[in-house]
């Protein structure tokens, strides 16, 4: 009997919770607020659909209900995509170390 | 592009994903883990657009809804104060969620777009990874805007409760589980749209009763439900990269809020039933006599930190407050002049959100191999002279070790009373959000400064 692919994409959402788990446990307590900014910002990958979504229209109508919505995902999406990195980027660039000439 | 091969690329921007959350175990390499991040971001959008390879139609759209959203984002994110991004990052959970909701729209009314059939007779399978997938997001979304309302300051940041309150969400998320059953059974449209406007209520309900200091355990949780929800959406469209995305995105946010409520000694449960903060404060009120406080002024306590050879600083929402993060580094460079050793101390759970005491911090240039977690400094209070508490409280409050009856009884707190004297800012006595007195405001060795705690510690640098 064949497996049904649902099963391997299931395999990879099992192992990546625990990736997840031992990655996250060693992230360092001060770096916190930027791991959620960029777990926020990784989140947004979600817009690869909102794209499929977008670009479904037919030539003659290219704002089909179903269009627009995934428009607005794309919107939302691309928000929190530049948004996210770009804070985190900002915040990581505060984090110095102690200079040592002082 | 083959559908094989983008699957192998959607692969590729998954690991970096996870490479990016690894760069951040040290702030040395959090930059370069940043930058794999958008490298997995840039590869998984440009193999979206060529898989599809229809150029024509919606494409300009697409790129024009891109860019405004991109230019919104990115506008943010140079502008925003770094004592707004409790507030900043639910704002931000509240999109991923609401895209959520609006991808498992579009794929219910468009299912033969994403291979998923036809209107009407869309694969089961698919039909409860959507619909999972848009409830979870709806709640994100709409918990994440009351989130964000509380931690502005528009609505208040107490709890609001009512009687009933968890039969009525228990009886929303029983309804909405039921409502998926008859989607598959029917495909009918409004069973779909009636789940989403459950899951938008129940979003609501589930966070008006969270007080604005449990607010780190309720950032943390809409951060790991923005991740199902993506995870969700992931099935539906059988994308490797959503899928290990949501995964992590799910597993971190879930980890956050369990470091949270340790920090607080409550269990999950508890917090997320709210109403934390209003039963305790009527018994609280009856046991209040006048105990003599000591308070001293600016000079007063210029001086205890001048003749001082170790000083301990213990920041809390307070300094976000009032902003006072970069009076306090001017301070702080003054005594180490004055050749006074200097650390800081931060509770897993001063401030709104996790790590925010140390961002406000790094703003303000103060190098993070100064700033100690809970149980790197907790043994160095003994040995200090002074500990220089501004804007925190419950955290420091000794009664959580001594009495049991208390209602932060067992949460970890920092010893700053075995300092040899404690300098405490705060604006009056007022008990902190837990509704109780802190002991240490009494003890003999305390120092109340009652002032705003920016000023206090610009009059404090003047007296150095």
């Amino acid at each position: 009997m064949e497996i049904d692919p649902f099963i391997f994409r299931l395999s990879i959402f099992i192992l990546s919770i625990f990736i997840g788990y031992y990655v996250v446990w060693s992230v360092t307590p001060s770096l916190h607020t930027p791991l959620m900014s960029v777990t926020n910002a990784i989140s947004s990958v979600i817009i690869v659909g909102a794209i499929i979504a977008g670009l479904s229209g037919s030539l003659e109508n290219v704002f089909d209900i179903p269009n627009i919505f995934g428009f607005f995902a794309i919107f939302l999406a691309a928000i929190n995509i530049f948004g996210g990195f770009l804070v985190t980027q900002r915040m990581l660039q505060m984090y110095k170390k102690k200079k040592k000439d002082k | 592009m083959s559908a094989n091969l983008s699957a192998i690329f959607y692969l590729v921007s998954g690991v970096l994903f996870i490479l990016a959350l690894r760069g951040l175990s040290s702030p040395e390499t959090s930059r370069r883990g940043n930058f794999f991040g958008i490298l997995g971001m840039t590869i998984a959008i440009t193999v979206t657009f060529l898989s599809i390879g229809n150029f024509s139609s919606g494409f300009i759209y697409v790129l024009i809804f891109l860019l405004i959203g991109g230019s919104i984002g990115a506008f943010v994110a140079f502008k925003i104060p770094m004592t707004a991004m409790p507030e900043l990052v639910a704002g931000f959970h509240s999109l991923v969620g609401l895209a959520a909701v609006f991808v498992a729209i579009s794929a219910f009314l468009n299912p033969e777009v994403f291979n998923l059939g036809t209107v009407g007779n869309i694969k089961l399978a698919s039909l409860i990874e959507m619909s999972i997938g848009a409830a979870i997001g709806a709640i994100t979304f709409s918990g994440s805007i009351i989130a964000f309302l509380k931690l502005r300051g528009i609505m208040s940041g107490s709890p609001i409760t009512f009687k009933g309150q968890h039969y009525i969400n228990l009886l929303l998320g029983l309804s909405i589980i039921v409502l998926i059953f008859y989607l598959c059974k029917t495909q009918s449209d409004s069973i779909f749209w009636g789940i989403i406007a459950i899951s938008f209520l129940l979003g609501l309900l589930l966070i008006i009763p969270i007080g604005g200091a449990d607010m780190p355990v309720v950032i943390s949780m809409l951060n790991s439900y923005s991740g199902w929800a993506a995870a969700g959406i992931g099935f539906t469209l059988e994308n490797t990269a959503l899928i290990i995305t949501g995964a992590l995105v799910g597993s971190s946010g879930a980890i956050l809020s369990y470091i949270m409520c340790k920090g607080m000694n409550r269990s999950f449960f508890n917090v997320i039933l709210g109403g934390f903060g209003i039963t305790e404060q009527s018994s609280s009120n009856k046991g209040k006599e006048q105990k003599p406080v000591k308070s001293g002024n600016a000079e007063d306590a210029a001086f205890l930190m001048n003749s001082a050879s170790s000083v301990i600083i213990v920041p809390g929402y307070g300094m976000a407050v009032a902003q006072a993060q970069h009076a306090l580094r001017e301070m702080v460079d003054k005594l180490k002049k004055n050749d006074v050793r200097v650390s800081y101390a931060i509770h897993p759970v001063a401030g709104r959100m996790p790590g925010h005491m140390n961002v406000l911090l790094a703003e303000a240039n103060v190098p993070y191999d100064e700033v100690f977690e809970l149980e790197e400094i907790n043994n160095d209070f003994s040995n200090a002279d002074v500990a220089f508490v501004i804007g925190a409280n419950d955290v420091t409050n000794p009664v959580a070790k001594t009495d049991p009856e208390s209602p932060i009884y067992g949460m970890p707190v920092l010893d700053v009373e075995k300092c040899k004297s404690v300098l405490f800012v705060k604006r009056s006595l007022s008990p902190g959000y837990a509704g109780i007195d802190n002991d240490l405001f009494y003890r003999e060795n305390t120092l109340m400064l009652f002032a705003d705690a920016k000023k206090m510690t610009e009059d404090i640098t003047k007296n150095l």
